[in-house]
């Protein structure tokens, strides 16, 4: 259930989201979804990725300074209250989120985010538990 | 093992006696025999029989590196030339060498204090010694050569470079201590690892390593690579050479300094002030029983602290720590001396890892304002903001704690911290006075 994600370092300077991305195409590497968390000095961007191993190999190839984190796929109900719900959920079991960013595609009628947690595996069970649908890595790569 | 138990083990009060007594000699020897000291004394308002305690060594004028260079090349001998013995030089960074005399008590004297630091590495009799500090004007070389016989141990005077021939000998010569810098015996384990010599079937067992600043790091390498110990040692020829402080087997934490021979004092190289024992500064020494060439409270411009807590090996000598910098990198931030290496302990302290940073120094508004660049590698890089952000308060923190100083971290990507021949530059000082 859990989906691989790389995360990198980058200094607020510019030019350096476009190095990113230019590595990683002449790589081969599709990038399935983004997000950029920032402050005032520095980034780091997280990326969902057709082929993780070699989309963190190329990066630290080119210098980055590049870890893999842990995170899972939901499948939330792409009308109003569809994310709300999920949130109760976590919130009554008291589950923190880390951060969460949404995927460009769509999964059927449904919208996928991405969700880190501070308990992952609490997390995916109560989920489960809820009926939400927690999406395979291979889907979430595949997409 | 130590070589002069009586005056190595010296109970401190009794040492502290010594010390005077020779100080005062000193100090008055030189009143009447150097021209330069004697104006300098006097300048200070000092009188033969001024000393009285040792606390009156702090009184003293300082001798530097400059006032070497003045007198150069034989304006600081204290006796006549027919009594020199032997003379040695060490490279200037501008010009000329500074010159040092021995007379043939000193050098005596010398191979006493290389003998005594032989055997803080277990060296006797039965040792055949490598010696691959370079011999002539520099003097490592022959300054380890006669500690060695002193002890009576088989030496080889094989000097500096030519690393296969190095190996060569050490397997054929059966060599069971290593002299030379540290970096030379980095040099040598890559040497051997490339002719596939396994370090394991020689009989070394310990290297006497100085000449160079080095770190704890480091120490770790060559054990491991060498499979031996290795000991920091200490010396300067503007004091005497190596020989002036030794690390010791049993405890391998701090050089003690041969103190029946070597007044140590840590100052601050701001104000010239004396700072107590435990707080870090310049070292400063004076030898109290050199003939030709005597120096009183010599900067050395290196950095370190004094420890007088009891060590395991039984000697009573004060311990310096490791030089962590040198005075030229100090740094005065709104009135508070820093050394680029206290902020790097703090940082190894709080990271765990030797991490690549910088010092950049501003003036925002007549304000010092110092900014601590820290490159994040993957040990120390988080996914999460608030990892990141709370490591960067915590240096700040720390380093506050620390120095009495304020200063931002600035989390940067590798490799952004420029290196020259692989040494990154640690400070820029953009403060326009």
């Amino acid at each position: 259930m859990k989906v691989e994600q790389i995360s990198i370092f980058l200094e607020n300077k510019s030019g350096r989201l476009a190095e990113v991305t230019g590595t990683l195409a002449k790589a081969g590497v599709n990038i399935r979804a983004l997000s950029l968390a920032d402050t005032a000095d520095f980034g780091i961007l997280r990326l969902i990725v057709n082929n993780t191993d070699r989309a963190k190999q190329v990066m630290k190839d080119s210098g980055f300074t590049v870890a893999k984190t842990e995170v899972i796929a939901l499948e939330v109900p792409d009308s109003p209250g569809g994310l709300a719900g999920i949130l109760a959920t976590l919130d009554k079991a008291g589950i923190n989120v880390e951060y969460m960013y949404a995927f460009v595609q769509r999964s059927g009628d449904n919208a996928i985010i991405i969700f880190r947690f501070d308990e992952l595996d609490k997390a995916t069970r109560i989920l489960l538990d809820a009926g939400v649908r927690v999406l395979k890595a291979e889907e979430v790569y595949a997409l | 093992m130590i070589w002069n138990e009586e005056f190595e083990t010296l109970p401190r009060e009794a040492l502290e006696a010594l010390q005077l007594k020779r100080l005062r000699n000193l100090v008055d020897r030189v009143y009447t025999t150097v021209p330069f000291y004697r104006k300098k004394l006097e300048e200070k308002g000092y009188r033969p029989g001024d000393i009285r305690s040792l606390q009156d060594l702090s009184g003293l004028p300082f001798t530097t590196k400059i006032d070497l260079r003045d007198t150069y090349p034989f304006g600081l001998f204290a006796v006549p030339m027919e009594r020199v013995v032997r003379i040695h030089a060490s490279s200037g960074t501008t010009g000329k060498p500074v010159v040092v005399g021995y007379t043939r008590r000193d050098v005596d004297t010398w191979a006493e204090l290389m003998a005594r630091t032989l055997s803080c590495g277990g060296t006797t009799s039965s040792d055949v010694v490598q010696n691959a500090y370079g011999y002539g004007l520099f003097t490592g070389g022959l300054g380890g050569h006669y500690g060695a016989e002193k002890i009576g141990a088989a030496v080889i005077p094989v000097s500096g470079g030519n690393s296969k021939r190095q190996i060569m000998l050490m397997q054929d010569f059966g060599s069971t201590i290593l002299l030379s810098t540290p970096s030379y015996a980095l040099n040598l384990a890559e040497v051997m690892a490339e002719e596939g010599v396994d370090p394991s079937t020689l009989k070394l067992k310990c290297g006497l390593f100085g000449a160079e600043p080095w770190s704890e790091a480091m120490r770790k390498e060559i054990e491991k690579k060498l499979r031996i110990s290795a000991l920091d040692i200490y010396g300067l020829s503007e004091v005497i050479g190596p020989g002036v402080s030794s690390e010791c087997l049993e405890e391998k934490h701090g050089l003690h300094i041969f103190e029946d021979h070597f007044l140590p004092e840590i100052i601050d190289p701001a104000t010239g002030k004396t700072l107590p024992y435990g707080e870090a500064g310049e070292l400063v020494f004076t030898t109290v029983t050199k003939e030709a060439f005597p120096v009183i409270r010599y900067r050395t411009r290196d950095i370190s602290r004094l420890s007088v807590a009891p060590c395991a090996c039984g000697r009573t000598h004060v311990r310096m720590e490791r030089i962590s910098g040198r005075t030229d990198d100090m740094l005065i931030i709104r009135g508070v001396n820093v050394f680029p290496s206290q902020i790097e302990s703090v940082l190894i302290a709080v990271e765990g890892v030797e991490p690549h940073y910088q010092l950049i120094v501003t003036r925002e508004e007549s304000l010092d304002v110092l900014e601590v660049q820290v490159e994040v590698n993957e040990s120390i890089f988080t996914d999460e903001v608030k990892g990141l952000e709370g490591l960067s308060r915590r240096v700040e923190r720390e380093i506050k704690d620390l120095l009495g100083v304020s200063c931002k971290v600035k989390l940067v990507e590798p490799k952004t911290i420029q290196r020259s021949e692989g040494k990154a530059k640690r400070v820029i000082d953009m403060r326009k006075i």
